[in-house]
C-alpha cells in the first residue's frame, strides 16, 4: 500500500469526507465544554436559564464578570471534596477488581479455539447492549434484604439474620464491576489473542515455567490492553450516575450522583458546571493516556 | 495444556456472574404474587397489565424512533470518521480529530449530558434553535456517542481489510466515491450492520443523556423505568425489563447468526472463484 495511492483515493471528496464528521464533533462534543466552562464562572439565578451572563455591555464597555465563587464553594464544603475522593477511590477499586476477574476470562477465550471465541465474545459483548439500567436493577432484587441473596444465605444456614447490603458501598462495587466488566474483558481479548505463541514455547524450550512466561511475556505485551480495558472502566466509573442511586446509600458519596441532584433537584446549573469542569480536570491525565493508546491501536502500530 | 486451568473456570464463573441476575430477573417476572421477593406461581399478568399502561407504551415508541434515528445516523458519521482516521494519514489537526472520536467512549455521561444541554440553552438564546428540546435533541446526543462506537468498530474492520482490491478498482479508473460505495461498503457490510445495533441498543438504555436534553413531554423508556425503580422493585418493572432484555438478545443473535452466514458464504465464493480459475489455467496450459 503505497501513499500516492492514498492521495488517490480522495482527492476532491477529502475536505468533505474529513469536514462532516470533524464538524460534528466539534459542535457537539467540543463546542459543549466552553459553554459549561463558561457556565461555571455564572451565578445561579432565578430566570430561563438560570444563571447570570458573564459578558455585559454597558456605556461602551464590555465587561466581563468571573465568579469564582461556585469554585470556592467546592473547595470550602466537605461534602463535594469528600465526592470527588470518594469517586475516585471506588472508580480505582472496581477497575483493580475488573481487572483481577477479567484478566483470566480474556486469557481463557483467547486460548479456546476458533469456534469457540466467536461466541465467548458475543457472550461477553450481548450485556453491553442490554440496558445498564435494567441489569442494575436485577441486581435491586438479588440484594435486597428480603431478597434472593440473603434468602439463599439464610437457608445455608450461613447467617441466621438478613445482611443488609443493599444501599451500601459494597453493592456500589458489585454494580460497577458487573455493568463494566465486559469493558474490561473486550480490549484485552483483543490484544491476548494477538500474541505470539511462539514466543511462549521458546520460554518453555529455554526451561523457563509457565507462571513465570506468564509474568515476563504475556502481562507485558498485554500492556496496551490492560490500558485501554482500565480507562473505559475507571474514567466512566468516575462520574457514574445510576449505580450509586440505585444501589447505594446515604454513605455513598459519589460525584456524578452530587452533579445530578445539583443540576435536577437544586436547579443550581453554574455549580453542577463547575463540578463537571472539576471533574474533567481531574480525568484529562486519564482520558489523553486512554486516546494516546487508542490511537495507537486505531492506526494498527502495536 | 490442561483441560480445566483457572482461567477457564473464572470464564465460566464470570459469564455466570453476568448472566444469573438477568436469568433470575426474567424468571421474577413471571411472579404471580405483588410481593417481587415472594413466589407465588407463575403468571403473566404483568405483561397484559403493560399494554394498557399508554404512558409507558408512548414512551416506548418514543424511545425506539429515537434508536432508529440514532442507528442511521451513527453509522454514516461513524463510518466517514473510521474511513478518515485509516485512510487519511496525515491532515491538519489528525491528533485532535482522534480525539474527538475516541474521547466519547469514556466521557461520563453526566459530563457529556450537561454541556450538551447547555449548548442547546445557548442555541436556543443565539439563534433560537433548537426551539424546544426533545427527539431531536435527544437524538443529537445520542449520535455523538455512539458514532464513536461504530467508528471503533469499523476502523478496525477497515484497517484489516486488503486494500489491493481498492487500489485495484481505482487503477481500473473508478472515481474514489465509487469505490467506496462499490468495493468498500460491501466489504465492511458487516460490521456496519453491527456498528447500528449496537448504536440502536445504546440508544435504547441511555438514561442520563436523555435526562438532560429531553423536555417536558418527551421521556424516554429509560426514564419512565428509572422513576419507578426509584421507589423499589415493582413486578411491572420486571415484565418491561425482561421484554427489552429478550428483545436485544434475539436481535443480536440473529445479527450475528446473518452477519457469520454471509461471511461464510463470501469465503466460499472466493474459493470457488479460486478453483475455477486454476482449472481454466491447467486447461490452457495442456
Amino acid at each position: 500500500m503505497s501513499k500516492r495511492t492514498l492521495k488517490r483515493l480522495l482527492p476532491r471528496g477529502r475536505h468533505f469526507v474529513i469536514g462532516v464528521p470533524f464538524f460534528w464533533l466539534f459542535l457537539f462534543f467540543m463546542l459543549p465544554f466552553f459553554i459549561v466552562l463558561k457556565i461555571s464562572f455564572a451565578e445561579a439565578d432565578v430566570a430561563i436559564p438560570p444563571y447570570t451572563e458573564i459578558w455585559s455591555w454597558v456605556d461602551n464597555q464590555i465587561s466581563l464578570v468571573l465568579n469564582l465563587g461556585n469554585y470556592l464553594l467546592l473547595t470550602e464544603d466537605d461534602l463535594y471534596v469528600s465526592a470527588y475522593l470518594g469517586s475516585l477511590k471506588m472508580a480505582a477499586i472496581s477497575t483493580l477488581l475488573c481487572l483481577l476477574i477479567g484478566y483470566p476470562m480474556a486469557y481463557a477465550i483467547a486460548r479456546a479455539d476458533k469456534e469457540m471465541q466467536t461466541v465467548y465474545v458475543l457472550l461477553i459483548m450481548m450485556p453491553t447492549w442490554t440496558a445498564i439500567l435494567i441489569r442494575v436493577y436485577a441486581w435491586m432484587g438479588i440484594l435486597s434484604t428480603n431478597g434472593l441473596l440473603n434468602g439463599f444465605l439464610m437457608q445455608l444456614g450461613l447467617i441466621s439474620e438478613p445482611l443488609q447490603i443493599l444501599n451500601t458501598n459494597v453493592a456500589v462495587y458489585i454494580g460497577i464491576v458487573y455493568s463494566y466488566l465486559p469493558f474490561m474483558v473486550l480490549p484485552l481479548f483483543a490484544n491476548l489473542v494477538k500474541h505470539d505463541l511462539t514466543l511462549l514455547e521458546a520460554a518453555a524450550d529455554l526451561g523457563c515455567r509457565n507462571i513465570s512466561a506468564f509474568w515476563k511475556i504475556t502481562v507485558p505485551l498485554s500492556k496496551n490492553g490492560i490500558v485501554a480495558g482500565s480507562m473505559l472502566v475507571f474514567i466512566p466509573a468516575v462520574g457514574e450516575f445510576v449505580i450509586p442511586e440505585l444501589l447505594g446509600g446515604p454513605e455513598t458519596l459519589m460525584i456524578g450522583k452530587v452533579l445530578w441532584q445539583e443540576f435536577f433537584n437544586n436547579r443550581d446549573w453554574p455549580v453542577a458546571s463547575a463540578l463537571a469542569v472539576i471533574m474533567l480536570a481531574i480525568l484529562m491525565v486519564p482520558i489523553i493516556w486512554f486516546n494516546r493508546n487508542q490511537a495507537k491501536e486505531l492506526e494498527g502500530k502495536v | 495444556m490442561k483441560r480445566f486451568s483457572f482461567s477457564t473456570l473464572m470464564l465460566w464463573v464470570g459469564l455466570l456472574f453476568i448472566y444469573l441476575p438477568m436469568v433470575i430477573l426474567v424468571i421474577y417476572s413471571f411472579n404471580g404474587s405483588k410481593l417481587v421477593t415472594v413466589w407465588g406461581g407463575w403468571s403473566v399478568k404483568w405483561y397484559a397489565g403493560l399494554l394498557d399502561n399508554s404512558q409507558l407504551m408512548g414512551a416506548v415508541m418514543r424511545s425506539i424512533e429515537i434508536a432508529l434515528y440514532t442507528a442511521v445516523a451513527a453509522v454514516a458519521l461513524g463510518t466517514l470518521a473510521a474511513f478518515v482516521l485509516t485512510r487519511i494519514p496525515r491532515f491538519k489537526g489528525r491528533t485532535l480529530f482522534g480525539g474527538l472520536v475516541t474521547a466519547p467512549l469514556v466521557m461520563p455521561e453526566v459530563i457529556t449530558g450537561l454541556s450538551l444541554l447547555l449548548l442547546f440553552v445557548a442555541m436556543a438564546q443565539i439563534i433560537g434553535w433548537p426551539a424546544e428540546r426533545g427527539v431531536l435533541t435527544i437524538w443529537i446526543a445520542h449520535t455523538t456517542f455512539c458514532s464513536a462506537y461504530v467508528a471503533v468498530v469499523v476502523s478496525s474492520r477497515l484497517r484489516e481489510l486488503d486494500m489491493s482490491i481498492e487500489e485495484a478498482a481505482m487503477d481500473l479508473g473508478a472515481k474514489p466515491w465509487k469505490v467506496f460505495f462499490l468495493i468498500t461498503i460491501p466489504m465492511i457490510a458487516p460490521s456496519l450492520a453491527a456498528g447500528g445495533m449496537m448504536s440502536f441498543a445504546l440508544s435504547l438504555d441511555d438514561l442520563v443523556l436523555a435526562s438532560f436534553v429531553s423536555g417536558p413531554g418527551s421521556t424516554t423508556l429509560p426514564m419512565e423505568v428509572f422513576s419507578a425503580v426509584r421507589m423499589g422493585v415493582k413486578p411491572e418493572i420486571n415484565a418491561v425489563a425482561s421484554l427489552v432484555l429478550l428483545s436485544v438478545s434475539l436481535f443480536t443473535f440473529f445479527a450475528w447468526y446473518f452477519s457469520r452466514r454471509a461471511e461464510e458464504r463470501r469465503k466460499r465464493a472466493i474459493q470457488q472463484a479460486m478453483a475455477e480459475e486454476a482449472v481454466s489455467w491447467q486447461q490452457k496450459a495442456a
